[in-house]
């Protein structure tokens, strides 16, 4: 016989004999992904094809329309005119020939100069966010009016559970890192004042940059990584639920019923949490300060007063209420804009702690120059 | 004798077939709440069987036990010749490619387009050129009636008919051997429903897979149903052709098939003056 070749060795799905392609064997999609398979196949359909060979579908066990796509294909996406086949086999086939797929449309090339458009784009994302977030200002100063004008409207159960969830709920942990950072700081500080001899001053030190910049700044990162991410989700996920939709069919503004108990919660909570952080900053430096230079706990606590001055404590307060606004008022924003995908709550989550900690930062500079300026 | 009843559709025929499913004394309880005890099925090649209860009997968690998505207190679950508790995680994947599964909402990945999404069961393979997976996605959306113009749209960008469509070309993308339906009509309306049920039926005429469906609407379960398995008393009362459900005794397929709607819908199949003779 002339044409008597085997022509794939391997799986040997085909015989080529007298003329006539025997395909067999399992065409599903399970025995086509094994790897290499595929290409296999169609290395041997197409070779067999070439050779303008009658085809015999008898030996197929089981056949899918994936399997015969490629068998399809290397036909020419056209019956042979000679093929024999086996019961049900033809069905397959009728099936692919009836939902020819359409060819897809080749992606849009990108713009060479995308990069320009994407910078504007992204510099009118932040002036348009900017913008929006001093509406939500706006509309929450309105809102307190209201709620200071008829105090029994107000959503108070609501602030309460705020309040714990924000505030109680996160004392833990503020005051675990507050602890930690005051100890990191306090064995620095322990060395380099040591080599002056400058050891009581010490307490100064830890006094003012805990109670003025450090507490509020790491109460604050704390809070919006955790307060602040909870909040856009929550209002993200009522997006997605279409909660947000069901609260103005009935007539509640989302500024009453979900900014306003936030942004009041976060500003109670805020300066309480600020208070305590250094607290425990002030606790963790005082015993590193007792272990590394032997200074007393007495005298660390009676020389406190005199150090922090009562204008460090009250800036450090306004320092947590104003950071507490910001990050409610930025998470509340960022939550009401995530649109009804998983893609939008994720990266909308993730926007709202970055820029909240951004702007953090960013006010506490702000803070900076204006006290240098005036002097305190 | 619930047994013989249920094979009896293909044993009278003289075909024996191995079933495609077989659930044995199986139950399922949250709590105190017993919702199935010693719950059998059997689910035979080639078939289209509803599933149909009240609300709270436990239809979609049967579903999702069937597949393996919740375990069941006792009892044994075996579909395609293998039972699902004594599987390794190697056997559950490829298992898992021999069948698809619709969910009620679609359950479409927000992330990924329409494309992706009806490509995404192909890709994971790994093994399949790029080539073979975008012609066997664009076969599948045609299948399901879609255009390449809706190839790249987002599932946030669909209507409720054709996320049910993608969900099914998904469900369709490795061919499988068995289907399942939750609720495939729910939230469609009856246009877009009756189309819903010629496409399945066309499907099902041309790839000839299995079927195992939930549903509450009678329109879509007389259009489609080989056989109805009917859930009540925690248990399936009754697994046989719509004929012979309607001779059944009981409450349930009382206000289901033989209530206003239920006649209206029935028409020639509803028994003659309300008695439960011969339809």
């Amino acid at each position: 016989m002339p044409h008597s070749a085997l022509l794939a060795t391997a799986a040997a799905p085909f015989r080529h004999e007298g003329g006539v392609c025997h395909v067999g064997g399992d065409w599903s999609v399970l025995a086509l992904a094994e790897p290499g398979e595929v290409d296999r196949r169609r290395a041997a359909l197409a070779r067999a094809a070439q050779a303008g060979a009658r085809w015999d579908m008898h030996g197929i066990d089981r056949l899918d329309t994936i399997g015969a796509l490629i068998i399809w294909q290397a036909w020419g996406e056209k019956l042979p005119e000679r093929v024999r086949w086996g019961a049900g086999q033809q069905d397959v086939f009728n099936a692919l020939a009836m939902n020819k797929g359409e060819a897809l449309t080749a992606a849009p090339r990108p713009e060479s100069w995308a990069w320009v458009r994407a910078m504007g784009g992204g510099i009118l994302r932040a002036a348009e966010n900017g913008k929006a977030l001093l509406i939500m200002l706006g509309q929450l100063v309105l809102d307190v009016g209201a709620m200071l004008r008829r105090p029994r409207l107000g959503p108070w159960r609501e602030i309460s559970a705020q309040v714990y969830r924000t505030g109680a709920q996160a004392l833990g942990i503020t005051a675990l890192v507050g602890f930690l950072i005051g100890v990191v700081l306090s064995y620095l500080s322990a060395q380099q004042l040591q080599m002056f001899g400058a050891d009581r001053f010490i307490v100064r030190l830890l006094g003012v940059s805990i109670v003025r910049e450090l507490g509020p700044v790491l109460a604050a990162i704390l809070v919006a990584g955790r307060s602040g991410s909870a909040i856009t989700a929550q209002i993200g996920v009522m997006r997605v639920t279409q909660e947000l939709d069901a609260m103005l069919v009935m007539g509640i503004s989302h500024g009453q019923r979900l900014i306003l108990p936030r942004v009041v919660a976060l500003a109670v909570t805020m300066p309480l949490l600020v208070l305590w952080t250094s607290a425990m900053a002030l606790l963790g430096g005082m015993l590193a300060a007792q272990a590394q230079l032997g200074v007393s706990a007495q005298w660390f606590l009676q020389s406190l007063p005199d150090a922090i001055t009562l204008t460090n404590y009250w800036i450090g307060m306004l320092k947590g209420v104003t950071f507490g606004i910001l990050i409610a008022l930025i998470a509340c924003h960022f939550g009401l804009r995530i649109q009804p995908n998983t893609e939008s709550l994720g990266r909308g989550t993730t926007t709202s702690v970055v820029t909240s900690i951004t702007g953090v930062i960013l006010l506490d500079a702000v803070y900076a120059v204006i006290f240098s300026t005036v002097g305190i | 004798m619930n047994n013989a009843t249920q094979n009896r559709l293909f044993t009278e025929e003289g075909v024996t077939v191995e079933p495609v499913i077989t659930v044995r004394g199986l139950r399922t309880a949250f709590g105190d709440h017993v919702v199935h005890d010693n719950l059998d099925l059997t689910v035979f090649p080639g078939e289209i069987l509803v599933l149909v209860g009240g609300s709270g009997t436990g239809k979609t968690v049967l579903l999702r036990q069937i597949i393996g998505l919740d375990v069941p207190a006792a009892g044994t679950v075996k579909v395609l010749g293998h039972t699902l508790s004594e599987l390794t995680p190697g056997e559950r994947r490829r298992l898992s490619y021999r069948w698809g599964m619709l969910f009620q909402a679609g359950a479409l990945f927000s992330a990924l387009s329409v494309f992706d999404n009806v490509a995404l069961p192909l890709r994971e393979l790994r093994t399949v050129p790029e080539d073979l997976v975008r012609d066997v996605v664009m076969c599948r959306l045609a299948m399901v009636g879609l255009s390449s113009r809706d190839a790249d749209k987002r599932p946030s960008d669909l209507s409720g008919g054709m996320v049910k469509r993608v969900a099914l070309a998904r469900a369709l993308s490795l061919d499988p051997e068995l289907l399942f339906l939750d609720e495939p009509t729910a939230g469609l309306d009856p246009l877009r429903s009756d189309e819903f049920v010629d496409l399945v039926r066309s499907l099902h005429r041309q790839l000839g897979f299995t079927v195992v469906m939930v549903t509450h609407d009678l329109d879509t379960l007389l259009a489609l149903a080989t056989r109805v398995a009917v859930l009540a008393e925690k248990r399936v009362i009754i697994c046989d052709t719509v004929p012979e459900v309607l001779k059944f005794d009981h409450p349930f397929i009382h206000t289901f098939f033989l209530g206003e709607r239920g006649l209206r819908a029935l028409g020639d199949l509803a028994p003659k003056g309300m008695q439960h003779g011969k339809p």
